[in-house]
């Protein structure tokens, strides 16, 4: 997770300051000690900090396209784009419909393949995790199927499920399902067995042991599963709408091809983004949430 | 040549009794046809340099271990402590002294358990915001709940520094007073096993080569000169010269 470690390295970073802003302190006149207060208050700003660079970005890319130096039918500045988004919302175009239908078509594709292929991919990890039997059974074909090429099978998809929602709904499904299964069936292997020992000693009955022990073991690596899915969710959904979709974000953009309208594309890119970071820092929430007894060694 | 323990005549009410145990780890015999008893609230350390089967012993009387062969009676209900507390890292501290516990209000028996080691007050907490003596107390507090005939003690003592060991002596004492289970300890400290036990064994190749009893009052100092004569075999049973000092 790259963010954690840039988090880390920040207060690494932040505690090296600190020690020596103290030592000219010492030096220069009476100690009056480290502020805690002052340094909590930064944490707690932190997040504040991180946005700063993206939005020197923009900054700087308003400023090259206003002086020319980008033109505007290869990369429009975002003051256009920001207009295409407010007019995209407030008016239905004939080619476009509106970028707030669009996007509920989208989400809507997201959530029933993504429910559809995560749930699939639990109860399977289940079955495969918690018996010899069901992992001969179950993980040779998942294992074969992680291999296929995800995207490569559209052409197949639309012999067999037509151009409609199916096949859609499938490859979104496929997507999600696979680092899910492979995390939570890792996790549940994964069990330190020292544990799955004192479950033997207080003599657990077998769903005791899975309600007790193996599943809230399995957890911390399920969750990092999870964010994988959707991250490939989301990937599967934009190529999966740009084939003959007829609504959605993904069609918007195919439209926006034709008409040489690369700042609808850019709206519906940003948009794609947005709701990708939503969802990433809801599973964040749930994990902060559900693996709460961590904190103790993560402070 | 093995010692036949002389633990108890009346086979029946034993806490446990063991005979020609032998387990074998690829060809070679850890243990090799031990005869043990133990009986009703026995406290029994059993000593041994390392990789001599204690553990191995102590697993098997756990039911840990299915490969043994020979023939092993616990006919009461067996608790456990490791010598890592193995909590349950997500569940809370009172959840995990109630851990499968099937008593009527398994709450509130784990919190009387969580008394008497003195966790009252961190019964809510995480396990991993324990400190070590605090996580081993839990530990304990989970096995004594079940109210066992027979309580297993690996090592548990041995990762706490030397201030908590001795809190943590005093604690086993004043709990096995109480609740009287047998005790088997397994230890690689002498002093512990003589400050602790009513009988000390001393387990080498794979059998139990010597089997002793403590027949001093508690509390015990380990500085007691009535203990320096059974340290001094012990340690020799243990290989260790004792001469010149």
């Amino acid at each position: 997770m790259p963010e954690a470690a840039d988090a880390g390295l920040a207060t690494l970073q932040e505690g090296r300051d600190e020690a020596a802003g103290l030592t000219s302190v010492a030096i220069d006149g009476p100690y009056t000690g480290p502020k805690p207060a002052a340094a909590a208050r930064r944490r707690r700003h932190r997040g504040w900090y991180r946005l700063i660079s993206p939005v020197a970005v923009v900054a700087l890319w308003q400023l090259l396209s206003s002086a020319g130096l980008i033109p505007a039918d290869k990369l429009p500045p975002p003051t256009t784009v920001w207009h295409t988004a407010v007019s995209l919302v407030t008016s239905n175009s004939p080619a476009y419909g509106t970028l707030q239908h669009a996007m509920l078509v989208s989400l809507e594709r997201m959530a029933v393949g993504f429910t559809v292929g995560g749930s699939i991919a639990v109860l399977l990890a289940l079955v495969a995790g918690l018996s010899r039997l069901g992992e001969n059974a179950v993980d040779p074909l998942l294992q074969i199927v992680r291999m296929l090429p995800l995207f490569g099978l559209i052409p197949v998809f639309i012999v067999w499920f037509g151009i409609g929602e199916l096949p859609k709904i499938i490859l979104i499904a496929l997507g999600a399902a696979i680092p899910l299964y492979l995390n939570t069936f890792a996790g549940i292997r994964g069990v330190d067995a020292k544990l799955a020992e004192v479950g033997r000693v207080q003599r657990l009955t077998r769903a005791e042991t899975i309600r007790h022990i193996v599943l809230p073991g399995a957890l911390p690596q399920a969750l990092t599963g999870l964010r994988q899915s959707l991250g490939v969710a989301w990937l599967a959904l934009v190529v999966a709408e740009q084939v003959n979709a007829n609504a959605g974000l993904g069609f918007m953009i195919s439209q926006a091809t034709q008409f040489l309208r690369n700042d609808v594309i850019l709206v519906a890119l940003a948009v794609y983004a947005v709701l990708g970071l939503i969802t990433d820092a809801l599973v964040r929430l749930l994990e902060r949430r559900a693996l709460a007894w961590r904190r103790g060694i993560l402070g | 040549m093995a010692t036949r323990d002389s633990g108890l005549a009346d086979i029946g009410t034993a806490a446990a009794r063991v005979r020609g145990l032998t387990r074998a780890f690829d060809g070679r015999a850890v243990l090799d046809g031990v005869d043990l008893d133990i009986a009703p609230g026995e406290f029994v350390a059993m000593l041994g340099v390392s990789g001599t089967g204690k553990s191995t012993l102590l697993r098997a009387l756990a039911g840990l271990d299915r490969e043994v062969t020979g023939e092993l009676t616990v006919p009461g209900t067996v608790a456990v402590a490791f010598q890592e507390p193995r909590l349950l890292p997500w569940r809370r501290v009172l959840a995990n002294v109630g851990l499968g516990l099937r008593a009527q209000d398994p709450a509130a028996a784990a919190r009387r358990a969580l008394d008497e080691v003195g966790l009252t007050d961190r019964a809510g907490a995480w396990p991993l915001t324990l400190s070590g003596g605090e996580a081993q107390r839990a530990a304990l507090a989970r096995a004594l709940v079940r109210e066992p005939s027979l309580l297993l003690l690996d090592e548990p003592f041995s990762a706490l520094d030397a201030l908590t060991r001795i809190a943590m002596h005093r604690l086993v004492l004043r709990l096995w007073e109480s609740h009287r289970p047998a005790v088997l300890l397994v230890t690689h400290d002498v002093d512990e096993a003589l400050i602790l036990a009513d009988r000390v064994l001393v387990l080498a190749s794979g059998r139990i080569v010597f089997s002793g009893p403590v027949d001093l009052p508690r509390p015990r100092d380990r500085d007691n000169p009535g203990l320096t004569e059974l340290r001094h075999r012990l340690l020799t049973e243990l290989g260790v010269n004792t001469e010149g000092q």
